[in-house]
């Protein structure tokens, strides 16, 4: 019954998407105007209804519906039943549809900075976004579909699912993808009616900080679920389902700084309305990278093919059809004030085009390996040597450009700048000065990031120097928040990079290992056992000096299915992480991997603040249009 | 914006699409060139898997005539499916060698005298040593080697009859 009321729903906003698309293309005319926000709304709660359907589904573990008897199992904890409503193709995409829907209904409810017409095409492009994923759901991938005779326990007991880390982190990614769809519809909406101006930067800004809040703390949390779950050590791989989730975030960047110099000062028009088309489709790029298998040719056993070209269509279609309207209209959209290059806008300039750069040789290296298989034949992967080399550079010019652009002025900057620049600068070159001395060894990337990260921290707050911190709005707090977590990230990635000591061996009991400042000890291995696994356990005592600390690293083989997962016992100390990893027996002792990664938290801590210093904005963007009203911004 | 810049995101747009259709619409190619072809075979010595077979050695593989050899083992369940396509490939001609990989000679002989058996030597690579040696990284896995000893073809995963053609083509071409 409950699976029948979902797909009901999600029959329902289907032909409300299609009847709010019609309204857009002026059908009804007056009328169309009046019913098109209530469409919106009605057809958010639909899929709202639909999918809170599919998670009692889950809950309740209603094997009758294929989808929970392929992916769920009744001895799961209720909290994996509950995140298996999105833990798989058909769940994840009503997850997106409904996101879609209810981005468009909020967008209903509370947008009144735009013209009406404007808003009823930009719903309407929101509709027309929707209407191609309840195809998708509906003819290609039903979540409702039922089984019959329904089978006796669900298949979906897979351990390494079983993680709360994975139960949310892919809904914090997909409300980030999505939410920038609403930027996407606002900018066709404008292009359309030929509306290109602040009020549109200043309704298009709060959903772009929202999603990339979502989009920085979920890609964060992420690198750090990689990070203790893999047991490899590592934070970032330059593995494609990272890149698809990294290109929306550096095109979902660039739009923040660019919106704002529209919003503020009516200019860069075009580049903003085309870099929030970019924006979501990237989005669409990545779920397509991801789930056509195109990439991981070697595992295409996982993806359908057919779902790829699913998406590859949609993608062609909206992406091709509002990257022609740029084409129609860019012509017609003036530009706003001018000014000089150095200038606030100038250095938001710079950073829009280093962030595409960034963005260009992601996307090339990411489908390199595609291109070189057609061009050459040959099978090659492409990773971190060409990432690090190409990206890493640039990350750092637009690290450099914080220490000028967040001081300069509007329009042009007259005034003597050594003033701002220099004690940010200075530190830099002491850093740099004391790492030549004491570090001869270090890379220069690492050297850099290191000078530059350090350098960033006093350079982030100069946009306070001069202001009065209680009349000092909101969103200036939120971006040196931001900038500040930029300089936080630098110095552990550099430090991580540099000062990352390992140590591999074969131990057994009673055996002391050095790495860094520890001595470790195996005090012993013992096997223990979960209630669907069986382990190998290693208990290392690791002093420094005084004091013993305990770490328990597992190496654990899950009964059904078989699989092999290594359980990093991890070690946190304010000044960095001992991270320890037990491997297979060996004739003379066991497998231990043991590293010392010197403030490599501050990577975490450093995304962390910079999805705070997104959310601080967004508070104060929101609470002070509703204090001061919309004109007076 | 001059005229042409306007259209330069639609052209990338549909350079993309275009690729990646092409891309889609071509059988993934699963085939793994290894690095060893066109490389003679390591040096190795094997002793016999199980009584009644003659030992395995790199000398061996040079015999003048192309031979294939395989990797299989009694407890990998891809090679039970991959047993008749050898035995066609031996009806076709074909000189079969086998490794087995981390086997007892007792469960070696059941699992010939359960599924056949085509090979003429079988040498036991009881850690695998041969099996890394020769870049192979999975059970079953075979090679062409032609009559000087070098590796002419590798191809991973059980041969199945869709892919006898291949084998005999190789094997062919190492003549």
């Amino acid at each position: 019954m409950i699976a029948e009321l979902g797909l009901a729903a999600l029959w329902l906003a289907a032909a409300l998407a299609l009847l709010q698309l019609l309204l857009a293309l002026g059908i009804g005319k007056e009328a169309g105007l009046k019913a098109a926000r209530p469409i919106a709304v009605a057809q958010g709660a639909l899929t709202l209804v639909a999918f809170i359907a599919l998670i009692i589904l889950f809950l309740r573990t209603d094997l009758s519906v294929e989808l929970v008897a392929a992916n769920s199992h009744s001895a799961k904890p209720w909290l994996y039943k509950f995140a298996g409503a999105w833990g798989n193709h058909e769940g994840s995409m009503l997850l997106w549809v409904a996101v879609l829907s209810l981005a468009g209904a909020a967008l209903a409810l509370l947008e009144r900075r735009v013209g009406e017409k404007m808003l009823v095409a930009t719903l309407g492009a929101q509709a027309a976004l929707g209407l191609g994923f309840y195809a998708f759901l509906l003819f290609a991938s039903n979540p409702f579909s039922r089984l019959d005779p329904a089978p006796a326990e669900g298949r979906g007991l897979n351990p390494l699912l079983q993680d709360p880390g994975l139960a949310f982190h892919p809904p914090t990614l997909y409300v980030g993808y999505v939410g920038l769809s609403v930027a996407f519809s606002l900018a066709v909406g404008a292009m359309l009616t030929r509306n290109v101006d602040a009020a549109l930067a200043r309704a298009m800004r709060p959903w772009v900080l929202a999603s990339w809040v979502f989009l920085t703390l979920g890609i964060t949390a992420g690198s750090y679920w990689a990070y203790y779950e893999l047991g490899w050590g590592g934070w970032w791989f330059w593995d494609p389902v990272e890149n698809a989730s990294l290109m929306p975030w550096l095109a979902a960047t660039a739009l923040l700084h660019s919106v704002n110099v529209l919003a503020a000062r009516g200019g860069l028009k075009s580049w903003t309305m085309m870099l929030a088309v970019v924006a979501f489709s990237m989005s669409m790029v990545g779920t397509f990278l991801v789930r056509s298998g195109i990439l991981t040719s070697v595992h295409a056993f996982a993806v359908d093919p057919q779902r790829g070209t699913f998406i590859l269509v949609l993608l062609a279609i909206y992406v091709g059809a509002a990257l022609a309207l740029f084409a129609a209209r860019a012509a017609t959209i003036r530009e706003g004030a001018p000014f000089d290059p150095v200038s606030r806008e100038g250095a938001l300039v710079v950073n829009n085009l280093l962030f595409s750069v960034i963005l260009g040789v992601v996307f090339v290296g990411t489908l390199y390996p595609i291109i070189a298989e057609a061009l050459s034949g040959e099978k090659l992967s492409v990773g971190p040597p060409y990432f690090n080399a190409v990206a890493g550079p640039l990350a750092l010019l637009l690290a450099a450009l914080l220490f000028i652009g967040p001081v300069l002025r509007w329009r042009r900057d007259k005034r003597p700048l050594a003033k701002w620049v220099l004690p940010s600068a200075l530190t830099a070159a002491a850093v740099l000065a004391v790492t030549f001395a004491f570090v001869p060894g270090m890379s220069i990337l690492a050297r850099l990031g290191l000078a530059l990260g350090i350098a960033l921290l006093p350079a982030s707050i100069m946009p306070l120097f001069g202001r009065s911190l209680n009349r000092t709005p909101l969103a200036v707090w939120g971006m040196v928040v931001a900038h500040l977590g930029v300089g936080v990230a630098l110095i552990g990635m550099a430090s991580e990079s540099a000062f990352t000591r390992e140590k591999l061996a074969v131990a057994s009991p009673g055996d002391k290992l050095h790495v860094g400042p520890w001595l470790v000890e195996l005090a012993g291995v013992a096997p223990v056992a979960g209630p669907n696994w069986t382990a190998i356990e290693g208990h290392l005592r690791a002093s420094r000096g005084s004091g013993a600390e305990t770490l328990r690293p597992q190496a654990r083989v899950f009964t059904s299915p078989y699989t092999e997962t290594s359980e990093a016992a991890i070690l946190t100390n304010w000044n960095g992480q001992l991270y320890a990893v037990i491997g297979k027996q060996r004739a003379d002792g066991w497998q231990l991997r043991l590293w010392w990664k010197p403030f490599v938290t501050l990577i975490w801590l450093g995304g962390g603040l910079i999805g705070l210093g997104g959310l601080i904005a967004l508070v104060g963007r929101l609470w002070r249009e509703r204090r001061w009203g919309r004109e007076a911004l | 914006m001059s005229r042409g810049l306007r259209f330069v995101p639609l052209a990338l747009l549909l350079a993309f699409v275009g690729f990646v259709a092409w891309r889609l619409m071509q059988p993934a190619d699963m085939t793994i060139r290894s690095q060893l072809e066109g490389k003679p075979v390591p040096a190795f010595a094997l002793p016999p898997a199980l009584a009644g077979h003659a030992s395995l050695s790199s000398a061996d593989l040079a015999t003048g005539k192309p031979r294939l050899v395989n990797f299989f083992a009694s407890w990998c369940v891809p090679c039970i499916a991959e047993a008749p396509v050898l035995a066609e490939l031996e009806a076709w001609g074909v000189a079969i060698d086998g490794i087995a990989v981390r086997d007892k000679p007792e469960d070696v002989a059941a699992f010939l005298q359960r599924n056949g058996d085509p090979y003429e030597r079988i040498g036991a690579d009881l850690q695998s040593n041969v099996q890394l040696a020769l870049g192979s990284s999975g059970v079953p896995e075979s090679f062409v080697v032609d009559g000087r000893g070098v590796i002419r073809y590798q191809h991973v995963g059980p041969i199945m009859p869709q892919d006898v053609g291949t084998v005999l083509a190789e094997l062919e071409q190492a003549r």
